[in-house]
């Protein structure tokens, strides 16, 4: 198992890729719940306008994505400068920048599955909510996202998987920079550019394999465990 | 008090509709699409009328012509759904407690062991709602309702997904409800015998408008009721248990001025019960008969005749000072020779009795 030892800047990969795909999904979690929620429950004009902008990310060239997000958040960008003087803050070559890249990506799946498992939700029940006393918000926290979870939870790790794998868009937006930006996927393709570097390249597939393995297990395992609460022991 | 006036235009279904509702128990009492629940939703705030005005004690939650809207986590109203609607997600106890965290503080709590112990449904704490009958569920989601501290109880054909042993299985609590919660409660169905077991008053709805209003006495005599309603129609009497007989498992009830005889399920001497005795049960003699399964043989006189339909009539009986009704044809009148003021014997074939 010799040749398994990962050297530092391998780990380094390893941990920025775990290290942005957590943060782009827990931030992307509370929009992806909210979009999700008007796109199962509500009805308003240009609906199937946001429905589309959410899912182009699915369809577009993840470089057309990158540099989309580019000329947005990059320092001169229509969002990225305004950031950069009111707060000091730039997504440019940044690690930041790069988990942004992952939750755009992954917002789609995750908004697709939360959508779908709300509207699985029997609106009887929070009717039932409503008569007993709950205001709409406590009725959204109390029955509505409990009896979704199995749906967000399929959602976040579908998410966290495309971020695992996400290449094109975060090249293109923060480029490739070994420790800021250089995640798993850009790390093996650097691999495979160098002389000799096939054996690391190896080694950091073994890792992506595991990984999204083990993702896959863990989301069985948590919708396996939600649902049999909901039913009989 | 609950004053309801609703009316409503969708499609061809139009609504114009409006009662009052003390204490106790009002049925809302008419077959499936004469809007019984389009009704019980405006009550309760699930469905927005055209125009229309609900108030309970002076507090105004729907007044169209106001644009008043308060929305149903506001009103305070228990609703027992025809389905139970229990969160698959949460145990029954915390099913039973959701309510609570809701309710007003000051508002009168309502015990949960007190709840629990009226409705028998201790042993179904700890357990998922999916793996409870469905007789269980329904008791659960009325505990439910109550636990939420309600001013008043809305139950929408809490019986009618159940079969007929589960029926029997709840409307003795639904009884000892309406006795013990001391909560108005407006009770929608469209069964004779549930309305004739549970009623203080009826509202009996046709075609979306309100057809007639009424004890359940005056209404369920039959002539209101459909063909379909008829079936069960009949008399209903106030009554007081008497003596039991434990040997046989009966019990002689007194109802004014005639003594009945009927299954006991556990009553005890001095408790009150109503009594319901379907047209369709009792018979005719103008002798004595003798030899007879029947517990009931009541000496009468016949008080009236009704034409129903298809040959058969409705005989008003005066037994005493109570009045029971029997259907039977009119070729048997005819040949039995009966006509208003004869003497003659109902033979009671059934007796059906709540607590």
């Amino acid at each position: 198992m010799e040749w398994l030892a990962l050297s530092e800047e391998e780990w380094t990969a390893v941990r920025l890729s775990l290290k942005v795909s957590t943060v782009a999904v827990i931030c992307s979690l509370p929009a992806g719940i909210a979009i999700a929620y008007l796109l199962a429950r509500t009805r308003f004009w240009g609906k199937s306008l946001l429905n589309g902008i959410v899912h182009l990310p699915l369809v577009l060239p993840p470089v057309v994505t990158g540099f989309l997000l580019l000329i947005t958040f990059g320092r001169q960008g229509a969002i990225g400068s305004l950031l950069y003087d009111w707060f000091g803050f730039t997504f440019s070559f940044r690690w930041t920048g790069a988990a942004l890249a992952c939750a755009i990506m992954g917002f789609p799946l995750m908004v697709r599955s939360i959508r779908l498992s709300m509207e699985a939700v029997d609106t009887r029940l929070e009717e039932a909510a409503g008569t007993l006393g709950a205001r709409p918000a406590w009725v959204f926290l109390t029955v509505t996202l409990p009896l979704a979870a199995p749906g967000i939870i399929a959602g976040m790790i579908l998410s966290f998987a495309k971020a695992m794998g996400e290449f094109g868009a975060t090249i293109t937006f923060v480029s490739n920079i070994p420790g800021e930006t250089q995640t798993l996927s850009a790390a093996i393709y650097t691999l495979t550019q160098v002389p000799g570097g096939d054996a690391g390249a190896m080694r950091l597939t073994v890792v992506a394999i595991a990984i999204s393995f083990g993702a896959l297990l863990a989301s069985e395992w948590v919708a396996r465990f939600l649902g049999r609460k909901g039913e009989a022991p | 008090m609950l004053t309801v006036d609703v009316k409503q235009a969708l499609g061809a279904f139009r609504m114009d509709a409006g009662f009052t509702a003390e204490g106790g128990v009002t049925a809302l009492f008419g077959q499936s699409g004469s809007g019984k629940t389009s009704l019980v939703r405006v009550i309760a705030g699930l469905a927005r009328p055209q125009s229309g005005r609900v108030v309970f004690d002076d507090d105004v939650l729907l007044d169209t012509s106001l644009g008043r809207f308060v929305p149903p986590h506001r009103r305070r109203f228990g609703y027992v759904f025809q389905e139970a609607r229990l969160f698959p997600h949460l145990s029954v106890r915390r099913n039973l407690t959701f309510g609570r965290w809701f309710a007003p503080r000051g508002a009168d709590h309502r015990d949960l062991d007190r709840v629990v112990d009226l409705l028998g449904i201790a042993p179904l704490l700890g357990r998922p709602p999916a793996n409870l009958s469905g007789g269980e569920r329904q008791r659960v989601s009325i505990g439910r309702a109550l636990l939420s501290s309600p001013r008043l109880l809305l139950m929408d054909e809490p019986l009618a997904a159940l079969d007929d042993d589960r029926k029997a299985e709840i409307l003795p609590y639904l009884a000892r409800l309406r006795d013990e919660a001391g909560i108005p409660i407006v009770y929608v169905s469209h069964s004779v015998t549930e309305v004739g077991q549970l009623a203080d008053r009826v509202v009996m709805m046709r075609d979306g408008q309100v057809a007639a209003i009424g004890t359940p006495s005056e209404i369920l005599k039959g002539r209101l009721l459909s063909a379909h309603e008829r079936r069960d129609a009949g008399a209903v009497l106030a009554a007081v248990v008497r003596s039991v007989d434990v040997a046989h498992g009966l019990a002689i009830v007194d109802a004014g001025s005639v003594e009945i005889v009927v299954p006991d399920p556990g009553l005890h001497a001095g408790q009150a019960v109503r009594l319901h005795i379907p047209e369709r049960d009792v018979m005719i003699a103008t002798e004595k008969p003798a030899g007879i399964s029947a517990l009931n043989i009541l000496a009468g006189t016949i008080a009236g005749f009704e034409d129903d339909t298809d040959g058969l009539i409705r005989v008003e009986l005066a037994v005493g000072e109570v009045r029971i009704f029997a259907r039977i044809t009119a070729f048997s009148r005819d040949r039995l020779g009966l006509a208003v003021g004869r003497s003659v014997y109902a033979v009671v074939k059934s007796v059906a009795l709540a607590r």
